[in-house]
């Protein structure tokens, strides 16, 4: 019988396999950040060890960093200690860092594609669960526990279970307006965050096939919300043409033994998956999340569901106290739920092609009055990049604010957080309660939708705003 | 890792589902550079509501924390695993986690008993009913039992076995270096290094 994508890629790692025991699987490549490693790092000085394989480690610094006054000391205390934690144990340990400041930094699941890093056929982890971004290129990326961390920099393997397999096959071609992001937010409506537990998941068909690699990483960076160990698209054309060239990327005789070994990282004609889900993409349009997890979304077109419209009396519950956080009336429409904050950045839309997005929307029109617009690249490059096309003008003639490459706004780890009871519209990956910032109420959209949210104030589509005169 | 066999303890009952790692402690807590000392962080943002159940007298002490489903869901900060047993907790109970919480456990020493949604109401209703209620956690038989309820629970046959002897995995490994190294040997040139 033949093998999926993720089988292949999983059985080409195998160190060591014994009978009732998890795999011991080889790990192509560590990435690392300040805020899951100190520990770590404290645990291998404590035994003595040193890290296996520095060459097939890098670290950067994100989550912690300002996004204002990034060639100025961290201005937290508590933070300034981490980062400078994570650079002393770089220089002790002998890892590559893109400290801040430095051109390559950025969130550490922009800047490993963007180098070249990121390559078919790997297995990647990090201290961080949007590793699963890097399976847009093939490759077995997954999320990992400081302990794991520390386990990966001492023998450069990590034990783990065989996960099942799961097909995502998405017939059709996403409508004009419709994105990556909206795809995958319907998605995670879909089968809930539990659904992908225990799977390793391959996203497939015509529409999948369609999208740039940048959309392709959109969708497996938020396999998590769904619960799914690592999603991975198999690599074509697509793939291969965005690597060509970048810094890391092998070369001459090596490109072509690389591509070579590429093309067979395709499923079998009779591989069989544990579990298939179909979806259609022609049918999908934009959608917003109303509640605290990524699973509890809609079309932009519907209303705040009422709790009781779920059948499960759990989810009842749960929709009952994410309508009391998120301070929403069942059956309001969601394109009236005003917006305080629009936040355009994250490892789930921080790229060139989710600001040309944003931009494309925002040229020519104006931010509403009560409303904040924070648009933040991903990494340095895109900010340069976005510099170099002119989107910084258009972002900042829109009344927006335009800032330095890092988390940011995603998490409430650095100094862009919501207030108690403000509300965002934003293109990061998780709505949990307090996530943005204490107290703070979020809507999970699509740069188009973040976009045409700030002109409006309301939750909107570019369809809904008046066109330019 | 100190070895688990059984605990015998009070119970927490979590009536929630989807229960991320965001809730279970917030990031502004993981700024620190330590390994202890998170008990603070631990449901930081519900702990300041003070009907919020652990806020509860008659659940002080509790070391078993029962939970609804998708338990541990999110980001993959171990700092949650470590807000729980720094709190004083050494087993979760649930009908489902996410798993980088539950891989997560394992490694730190807390054990993460899936049980069906059925156990985890009526552990719900004995410790709702009677909070000083003994659960007891037996890792070598994978059983649950309080009051007159007895039921099994699942966890991974290496998990247990780790648990059990309080093994260190980075140890283990080391044991079978030379795999490693053998598996080094053939992997190709083609593939990229960071320096």
């Amino acid at each position: 019988m033949g093998r999926t994508l993720s089988e292949k890629v999983w059985d080409e790692h195998v160190v060591r396999s014994a009978p009732g025991e998890p795999d011991l699987l080889y790990i192509d490549l560590h990435l690392i950040h300040e805020v899951t490693s100190p520990q770590a790092f404290d645990g291998l000085r404590l035994a003595g060890r040193a890290v296996r394989r520095p060459d097939l480690t890098l670290a950067t610094e994100d989550h912690n960093v300002p996004t204002l006054d990034w060639d100025k000391p961290i201005a937290d205390p508590v933070s300034r200690t981490q980062v400078e934690t994570l650079r002393r144990n770089a220089e002790e340990f002998g890892v590559r860092l893109h400290s801040l400041g430095d051109v390559e930094q950025g969130i550490v699941h922009i800047i490993g594609p963007q180098l070249g890093l990121t390559q078919p056929g790997m297995t990647i982890v990090c201290g961080d669960s949007h590793t699963s971004t890097h399976g847009a290129f093939g490759a077995i990326a997954f999320g990992i526990g400081t302990s794991e961390v520390e386990h990966v920099l001492a023998t450069q393997t990590l034990m783990q279970a065989r996960p099942r397999t799961m097909a995502v096959t998405v017939n059709g071609s996403l409508p004009a307006g419709v994105t990556a992001k909206d795809l995958v937010l319907t998605l995670i409506a879909h089968t809930g965050t539990g659904g992908g537990q225990g799977y390793i998941v391959e996203y497939r068909g015509p529409a999948i096939e369609e999208l740039s690699m940048e959309a392709r990483m959109t969708i497996c960076n938020m396999s998590i919300e769904w619960g799914a160990k690592a999603g991975l698209v198999a690599p074509d054309q697509t793939t291969f043409d965005y690597i060509k060239g970048r810094p890391q990327a092998p070369t001459g005789d090596d490109w072509d033994a690389a591509v070579t070994h590429w093309k067979t990282l395709l499923t079998d004609e009779d591989a069989v998956f544990d579990k298939e889900i179909v979806l259609d993409a022609s049918e999908m349009t934009p959608f917003v999340t109303w509640g605290t997890n990524p699973g509890q979304g809609v079309q932009l077109s519907a209303s705040v569901p009422h709790p009781e419209d779920f059948e499960d009396e759990g989810d009842k519950v749960a929709a009952q106290k994410a309508l009391e956080y998120m301070g929403l009336e069942a059956g309001t429409p969601l394109r009236e739920v005003k917006v305080d904050t629009v936040f355009v950045g994250s490892c789930t839309n921080g790229r060139i092609e989710d600001l040309r997005a944003a931009a494309e929307v925002l040229k020519g029109r104006h931010v509403a009055s009560d409303t904040r617009l924070l648009v933040v690249p991903g990494s340095v490059r895109v900010r340069l990049q976005a510099e170099s096309e002119g989107l910084d003008v258009v972002f900042k003639e829109a009344g927006g604010e335009w800032r330095g490459a890092g988390c940011s706004m995603c998490l409430g780890m650095n100094p862009d957080q919501l207030q108690p009871g403000e509300r965002s519209a934003s293109t990061s990956n998780r709505n949990f309660e307090g996530r943005q910032g204490k107290g703070g109420r979020t809507h999970l959209v699509s740069p188009l939708v973040a976009a045409a949210t700030a002109v409006s104030g309301t939750l909107a589509s570019p369809a809904d705003l008046p066109p330019l005169g | 890792m100190e070895k688990f066999t059984t605990h015998t303890g009070t119970g927490l009952p979590l009536r929630r589902s989807n229960v991320d790692t965001d809730q279970i402690i917030p990031a502004v807590y993981l700024k620190r550079v330590t390994r202890t000392g998170f008990e603070d962080g631990l449901f930081a943002a519900w702990r300041k509501d003070p009907h919020f159940v652990i806020n509860q007298p008659a659940y002080d002490g509790a070391t078993v924390l029962v939970a609804g489903p998708d338990f541990g869901t999110g980001s993959s900060r171990e700092h949650a695993v470590w807000a729980l047993m720094d709190y004083g907790f050494k087993v979760v109970i649930s009908s489902r986690f996410a798993d980088i919480f539950r891989g997560n456990s394992g490694k730190a020493g807390l054990v993460a008993a899936q049980v069906t949604q059925d156990v985890v109401e009526q552990l719900w209703k004995l410790v709702e009913t009677d909070p000083t209620t003994q659960i007891i956690v037996d890792l070598q038989e994978r059983t649950i039992q309080a009051d007159a309820l007895t039921a099994p629970f699942e966890i991974d046959d290496y998990t247990r076995w780790r648990l059990l002897e309080g093994l260190d995995d980075i140890g283990i490994t080391l044991s079978h270096e030379e795999d490693v190294t053998a598996y080094e040997s053939r992997r190709p040139a083609w593939k990229p290094v960071t320096s």
